[in-house]
């Protein structure tokens, strides 16, 4: 995305001078070590990066990061980025964002940056539930979720962040988890590189409002089967052992789970991850527990020929080279005029 | 003045001389009358006459044919003297059908000129209009000038040879009635010729056969005894102040003027918008300027436009939004967060009739408090209000100034009338203008986000890119010394007055408020603002020579106020101001100055008449029973 500068910057270089206000245990923190991580590794001159978030516990995150920050107002980060970016491509926006913030109040500027494909990185850091405001449920809360909003269990049925994302035409998603601090650094280097919106779900705990919800998921003992590492040109295996895989029927067009070596599966007939496919990163990103595992990494990958920055600096340059009327004296004089 | 057109004199009779003519063309939508009065008001001016224009659209965009609600008409106010008003009530209406009539017949001056196309007054026509019997014969006309012509028929002869057929033929209509209007008032057909050549180049055929109905229409004025014995008029040249001119609509000004607001700032522009009635000609006109450095965005709502605008402003070009009156609602919190971070704005409000969707299409004047008062919390900009078409050039260039020179929010009023109508403009020579550019901060040595100058009390403006000045900013409450998060009770009282501070002090940096009209000890002055500039001057002007003691004062700042405004008001027995609204100015004034400020309130889409403003000052200066 941009060019790389001589200094070498370290993780702690990005940490700001403001105390961290988030509860202790949020994993908040944990995604601000990794972000830190994967700025210093990408190497971007800090006054040439730009975060904008929009609120939330989760949208506090410029305050703590040592670039230009911009904090703004509830759901329109992906707008106020949409300009920064258009005004000076030369920038490297990052936007922060939780699951309510981006897909209750700016489900719709969400989709329009995803589809305009603007060269930024967006971050979502799905809780599925409210924190900032104290609990209630958010769009991604799973059916029955009791919250103050919710006392007899929600009844919306939830969205799934990723699925949306490719729904609406996002090049790059990819989906990461709070703990994963091996992996997430990796995901958001290979967000930054690609061209275009990047769009990452990282699961994010909420230790007081909705804690250990991803449990399901992320509890050590059964991570391994309830997690797929997704990486591309590789076959889609997981499992303690490895020795899980997904196939795709295709009579049905669905994905099932197989075992290696259990009624003659061989890794020949494990399906291997390939990020430029769409059809795969749809359903990869719809798997869900308890039936499948949770699709962890880039799900899709696939660069347009143009981001929208770039095709909006091209028709001024074209505008400025093919006018006709180039000052504003030749403009208040074009058309028609007379002397009196 | 070039090409006065050749008065003929017709049959040996003389061209009865006129000092002012309002026409009104009307007709249904898909009858071209908005083209027809503007090639109309472009003859006009060429031939020297002042002229003021009020394009009155129908709401729907093609309703049925010949109903009443989808009547479009084009007014114009021409004359041989100074000319600030579409005119009160037209002497010249020109109805393409009963439904145009039906509409605009109420207007029409007593006595006044009608002509009609008789052709379009047969049954169906004359009930789809709601008419029980038609004007033509049973005498509902009488009190007027009537010129019944089957134009439907003469146009079709007209354009026979061009082997159109019927219906294509029947659209040349609005060119023949165009052709007599020319004849009617002397006027040089050539270019509209010339236009027509233009419009169909590639379609020859078209091209020619509205020419030939536009000579037919003239020739007829010519040939044909018309009643009353009209020969014609001819209003004579107005005393125009020399220089060069060009017609300007309101809309097309106000984007040349965000332009070079923006180049006289130095910054390249960031306009982003929504589409609404009547603010998207801003859009239109300035998404065809890009080459000089604007970029336009037109995003999915007016929330993300402004949001758009304020990132770029973050980014350190001159962001610019705009909106009618309900996506100004929509933007509220975007720009409040834009006077809590402090960057520069201009945020542009076509203002349109009522509340929520109101009436799109007609003029009002009520969004005043909306942008003086209309946020939550306590949380001032600047508010700058243009005049008229002409005026909007130097609004928007002044709207740019103030936000760049204080990083505030300005709010630029303009309305539905301002924008759609056109007038004459001497074109400005832009090298006079006085550059405002701007310096980015860039010096690290203490600096913070809110370092101020002390004499305008703006904050610094430090973009991203800058080495060594990386910082935060957001609308949480921030410390007044470093920029941090601050729940401080004492700092949040400081911080609320400096950024009312700041914008009171912008009137040390806007010119004292001036009369237009009359004297400083005058018996009453009516203020006003915005697009009823044209009414109240002419009616100032009227009751000036009738030797009532009367001023004008007319306000560009409409916040903050003109330093001496309190004062200069004070001076008079009497305050009037009249407003498309139900007071609200006169609110705001009287909150300001404890002033006995009487409201002279319209709101019926409709501009002010000047006899209303007459009438009002004659009651205040009268007394009482007069
Ligand atoms: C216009 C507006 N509406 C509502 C709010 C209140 N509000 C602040 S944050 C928030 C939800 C935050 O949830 P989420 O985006 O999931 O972020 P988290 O706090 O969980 O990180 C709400 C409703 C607001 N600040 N502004
Ligand atoms: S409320 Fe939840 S999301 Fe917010 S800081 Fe606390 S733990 Fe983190």
């Amino acid at each position: 995305m941009n060019e790389q500068t001589a200094i070498k910057l370290t993780p702690k270089d990005f940490a700001t001078d403001q105390e961290v206000r988030w509860c202790p245990g949020c994993g908040d923190y944990a995604i601000l070590k990794g972000v830190q991580k994967a700025l210093a590794d990408i190497g971007t001159p800090r006054e040439k990066t730009v975060f904008v978030s929009g609120i939330g516990c989760a949208a506090r995150f410029p305050y703590y990061i040592e670039t230009y920050g911009f904090h703004t107002i509830h759901g329109r980060a992906p707008a106020f980025a949409t300009g920064i970016k258009l005004s000076n491509p030369e920038l490297d926006v990052w936007i922060v964002s939780g699951d309510g913030d981006a897909l209750s109040i700016g489900g719709n500027h969400v989709m329009h940056m995803l589809r305009r494909n603007v060269d930024v990185n967006f971050l979502l850091f799905n809780n599925e539930i409210y924190g900032l405001t104290k609990g209630q449920a958010s769009p991604t809360s799973r059916l029955g979720t009791r919250s103050p909003s919710t006392p007899a269990g929600s009844i919306d049925a939830p969205l799934s962040a990723c699925v949306m994302a490719l729904g609406v035409g996002a090049r790059f998603v990819a989906r990461g988890i709070d703990r994963g601090q091996k992996e997430l650094p990796g995901i958001l280097q290979q967000a930054h590189a690609h061209k275009g919106t990047s769009f990452v779900e990282i699961l994010q705990n909420c230790i007081v409002y909705n804690d250990e919800v991803f449990g399901d998921i992320t509890d050590k003992a059964i991570a391994g089967d309830a997690q797929i590492h997704v990486r591309h040109g590789e076959p889609l295996l997981f499992g303690k052992d490895n020795d899980k895989g997904l196939r795709l029927d295709p009579k049905t067009l669905k994905l099932s789970v197989a075992e290696l070596g259990k009624d003659g599966v061989t890794e020949d007939d494990i399906l291997v991850h390939d990020q430029t496919n769409h059809m795969l990163a749809q359903m990869l990103a719809a798997m869900d527990r308890p039936d499948f595992p949770v699709a962890i990494g880039v799900l899709y990958d696939n660069p347009a020929d143009k981001t929208y920055d770039a095709a909006v600096s091209e028709q001024l340059q074209v505008a400025k080279s093919s006018a006709k009327i180039n000052s504003i004296e030749e403009l208040l004089n074009s058309g028609s005029t007379w002397t009196v | 003045m070039s090409n006065t057109a050749e008065i003929i004199e017709p049959r040996g009779g003389k061209r009865e001389v006129l000092e002012s003519v309002v026409v009104r063309f009307a007709g249904d939508s898909g009858d071209g009358m908005q083209l027809t009065g503007s090639q109309f008001t472009h003859s006009t001016a060429l031939t020297g006459n002042d002229l003021a224009t009020f394009p009155d659209f129908p709401a729907e965009i093609r309703a049925p044919a010949g109903t009443t609600f989808g009547v479009s008409a084009f007014q114009i106010n021409f004359g041989g003297r100074e000319i600030l008003t579409a005119g009160d009530q037209p002497d010249v209406l020109v109805a393409m059908n009963p439904a145009a009539l039906k509409v605009n017949l109420d207007g029409l001056r007593d006595g006044g000129l009608v002509i009609v196309d008789a052709g379009t007054f047969k049954d169906r026509d004359l009930r789809k209009a709601g008419y029980d019997s038609n004007p033509l014969e049973d005498g509902s006309l009488d009190g007027y000038e009537v010129i019944e012509i089957d134009v439907s028929r003469l146009v079709l002869e007209a354009v026979k040879e061009f082997g159109l057929g019927n219906k294509d033929g029947l659209r040349c209509k609005n060119m023949w009635l165009l052709g007599l209007i020319y004849w009617l008032y002397g006027r040089d057909r050539q270019p509209s010729i010339d236009w027509l050549e233009d419009k169909f180049k590639s379609k020859p055929e078209t091209a020619a056969a509205n020419i030939a109905a536009l000579n037919a229409g003239h020739a007829y004025g010519e040939t044909v005894e018309l009643p009353g014995e009209i020969l014609g008029y001819q209003v004579p040249q107005a005393k125009i102040e020399p220089g060069r001119y060009r017609n300007v609509a309101g809309a097309e000004a106000l984007a040349w003027g965000l332009v070079a607001g923006a180049q006289l700032a130095e910054l390249p522009m960031f306009f982003g918008s929504y589409p609404i009635t009547p603010a998207s000609s801003l859009l239109h006109t300035l998404s065809r300027l890009k080459q000089f450095g604007i970029t336009t965005f037109q995003a999915e709502d007016e929330i993300a436009a402004v949001c758009s605008a304020i990132g770029a402003s973050y980014a350190g070009q001159l962001g610019i939004t705009s909106s009618s009156g309900p996506g100004i609602a929509l933007k509220t919190e975007a720009i409040g967060l834009a006077i809590m971070v402090e960057l520069p704005l201009v945020v542009v409000n076509s203002q349109r009739a009522g509340p929520s969707t109101g009436m799109p299409t007609k003029t009002e004047q009520s969004d005043l408090y909306q942008a003086v008062y209309g946020r939550n919390a306590d949380s001032p900009l600047v508010v700058v209000a243009a005049h008229g078409p002409g005026d909007c050039f130097d609004a928007a260039i002044e709207a740019c100034r103030l936000a760049v020179k204080f990083m505030t929010p300005v709010m630029l009023l303009t309305d539905g009338y301002i924008a759609n109508a056109a007038e004459p403009w001497q074109i400005p020579d832009f090298s006079t203008y006085e550059k405002f550019p701007v310096k980015f901060h860039e010096k690290a040595e203490g600096f913070s986000p809110y370092l101020r100058d002390k004499e305008t009390l703006a904050r610094a403006w430090a973009v991203p890119g800058t080495p060594e000045l990386m910082h935060r900013i957001g609308g949480i409450e921030k410390d007044y010394d470093s920029g941090h998060i601050s729940y401080d009770a004492m700092n949040h009282q400081r911080m609320t007055d400096v950024r009312h501070d700041k914008i009171a002090r912008v009137a040390d940096f806007i010119p004292e408020q001036a009369l237009e009209q009359g004297e400083a000890d005058d018996d009453l002055v009516i203020i006003g603002w915005g697009s009823t500039f044209g009414a109240i001057s002419r009616a100032v002007s009227n009751m000036r020579e009738q030797g009532y003691k009367v001023a004008h004062a007319h306000l560009r700042h409409i916040w903050p106020l003109p330093r001496n405004l309190g004062d200069l008001l004070r001076g008079f027995d009497k305050v009037i101001c009249p407003e498309l609204n139900t007071g609200q100015l006169s609110t705001v004034l009287r909150a300001e100055y404890v002033l006995d400020v009487e409201p002279l309130t319209k709101v019926q889409g409709q501009p002010f008449k000047i006899r209303e403003i007459e009438a009002a000052i004659r009651r205040a200066l009268d007394g009482e029973g007069a």
